[in-house]
């Protein structure tokens, strides 16, 4: 199955866990699989329209999604997605 | 050495003293005495003196960069030394540009600091920035993240850029030649509110140590040619399950800054970061009603029915709290809503009023109609209320 990985700011949505196997065929349906699972996680990954927010990147791999088709991206089994939101700590 | 004799010696050949002082530097051959010059005639600006700007200048002090340029507008706190390590205990109260340059002089005098104590804006930016070859943002908020990357796109200087969060950094070079800038990675900061500050969320004290010296480490590589700098790639680190990856971060043809040019001059830029909240979050991240620290005093002493809610997490409990508050963190909030009475008042509280904020929104969205966030949260109430609550 694929992973999805969490940076440690959302693992406490996720039931502490930083990195969950996900089941779906594009990045979007990885989001659907993760967003039934852990509701409160949803509004940190996608708008209430369900598009991208353009203050959290996610990865397919080493790509980020908007390059390679959006939630429309193919995830294939192997494939490790990661959540990278804006940061501004200093 | 002192700052009027740099000029001389920045062009000329290292004095007997800096070939001891860098000869670690000078036995590599990606730095040599070429890079080691280079160094010498480098002038790097550093935006914050705090957490990221702390490990960075003291490195590059002690690289022997010739010219080190430092904005900071803040005093030293108590709070800050945790992480600042550019800064001592006393030091505190002192302006953090003072401190900074006893610091840094101590570490090179060869070193020229240039203080600049103002908050970096959209009107000082340009004329602060003008004659410095690289900019390390240092920052601590998105708004002067912004205004550090798009200076930096229409100045032409690499933006060295590291960010920090909990145990989660990021660090990447953007603006350098043809590669990608801060707003090819997001397009636009997230909406006031949504994504806590340090201050609100914490901080590993280390974690800008570990950023702030990998900045350092593409600020020399930048400078002397040594390696591949992080163009086009973002480094990815997660301190508390040490995770670590790097990602690749394209050029956006779409960019406003440096794809369609659309950001021309600073107060463009100002505009765009100003994001207001779309219609459909308004709910979410719109502004709430508030009560401040002095007033809520008045009415409980005063013997109002008003229920006080404390969204802050069990660890801050620890360290502070309100006497007599419900206690539920806040993404318990939701399944817990039976806990609190919908006949009195509610005034709900954190440790500086975000998250509360955020609870007042998902209260009232849950039917509580007389629900007041409390201004400032418990570090307000401490300082205008009641001292002997603890300051965290």
């Amino acid at each position: 199955m694929p992973t999805i990985s969490l940076p440690s700011v959302l693992t406490p949505l996720a039931n502490g866990e930083h990195t969950l196997s996900v089941s779906g065929n594009t990045v979007g349906e990885t989001i659907d699989d993760v967003s039934r699972r852990y509701p409160s996680l949803s509004p940190r990954l996608r708008d209430e329209a369900g598009e991208p927010y353009p203050f959290v990147t996610i990865y397919l791999n080493d790509e980020d999604i908007r390059f390679i088709g959006g939630f429309d991206a193919p995830v294939q089994p192997t494939d490790e997605l990661s959540v990278v939101p804006a940061v501004a700590g200093g | 050495m002192t700052a009027s004799t740099l000029p001389e010696r920045a062009t000329g050949d290292l004095a007997p003293d800096e070939y001891l002082r860098y000869s670690r530097h000078l036995i590599l051959p990606e730095i040599g005495v070429d890079g080691q010059r280079a160094l010498r005639r480098a002038r790097v600006l550093l935006v914050g003196a705090g957490g990221l700007g702390s490990p960075a200048a003291l490195y590059l002090a002690a690289a022997g960069v010739g010219t080190l340029g430092l904005v900071d507008f803040d005093r030293v706190d108590l709070s800050n030394l945790q992480r600042q390590v550019l800064h001592g205990t006393r030091d505190v109260g002192r302006h953090k540009l003072d401190s900074a340059r006893d610091r840094l002089r101590d570490i090179n005098p060869g070193v020229h600091v240039e203080g600049f104590p103002v908050r970096l804006t959209a009107d000082n930016a340009q004329e602060i920035a003008d004659g410095f070859d690289l900019i390390l943002d240092g920052t601590d908020n998105f708004g002067t993240r912004y205004l550090v990357n798009d200076l930096c796109v229409l100045q032409g200087v690499p933006n060295v850029y590291g960010s920090i969060f909990r145990f989660d950094g990021q660090a990447s070079v953007f603006a350098a030649g043809d590669g990608p800038c801060y707003r090819c990675l997001y397009r636009q900061p997230p909406p006031a509110g949504l994504v806590p500050a340090c201050a609100e969320g914490g901080v590993l004290g280390v974690l800008p140590g570990l950023v702030g010296t990998i900045q350092a480490t593409e600020a020399i590589k930048l400078i002397t040619g040594a390696g591949t700098p992080l163009i086009g790639r973002l480094l990815l680190v997660d301190a508390l399950h040490w995770r670590q990856r790097v990602v690749r971060v394209r050029r956006d043809p779409l960019c406003p800054a440096c794809g369609t040019r659309e950001i021309r001059d600073l107060s463009d830029a100002e505009q765009l970061c100003a994001v207001e909240p779309a219609d459909d979050v308004d709910a979410v991240f719109g502004a709430v009603p508030e009560i401040e620290p002095v007033a809520l005093d008045a009415r409980l002493r005063a013997g109002d029915a008003l229920d006080i809610l404390d969204v802050r997490e069990p660890h801050e409990w620890a360290i502070a709290s309100l006497e007599g508050a419900v206690k539920i963190p806040l993404a318990a909030l939701e399944s817990r809503l039976d806990e609190l009475s919908r006949d009195h008042e509610l005034v709900v509280h954190c440790k500086a009023g975000g998250r509360s904020a955020q609870a007042v929104r998902r209260l009232r969205a849950a039917g509580f109609k007389r629900v007041w966030n409390l201004a400032g949260g418990i570090k307000r109430w401490s300082e205008e209320v009641d001292p002997s609550v603890p300051k965290y």
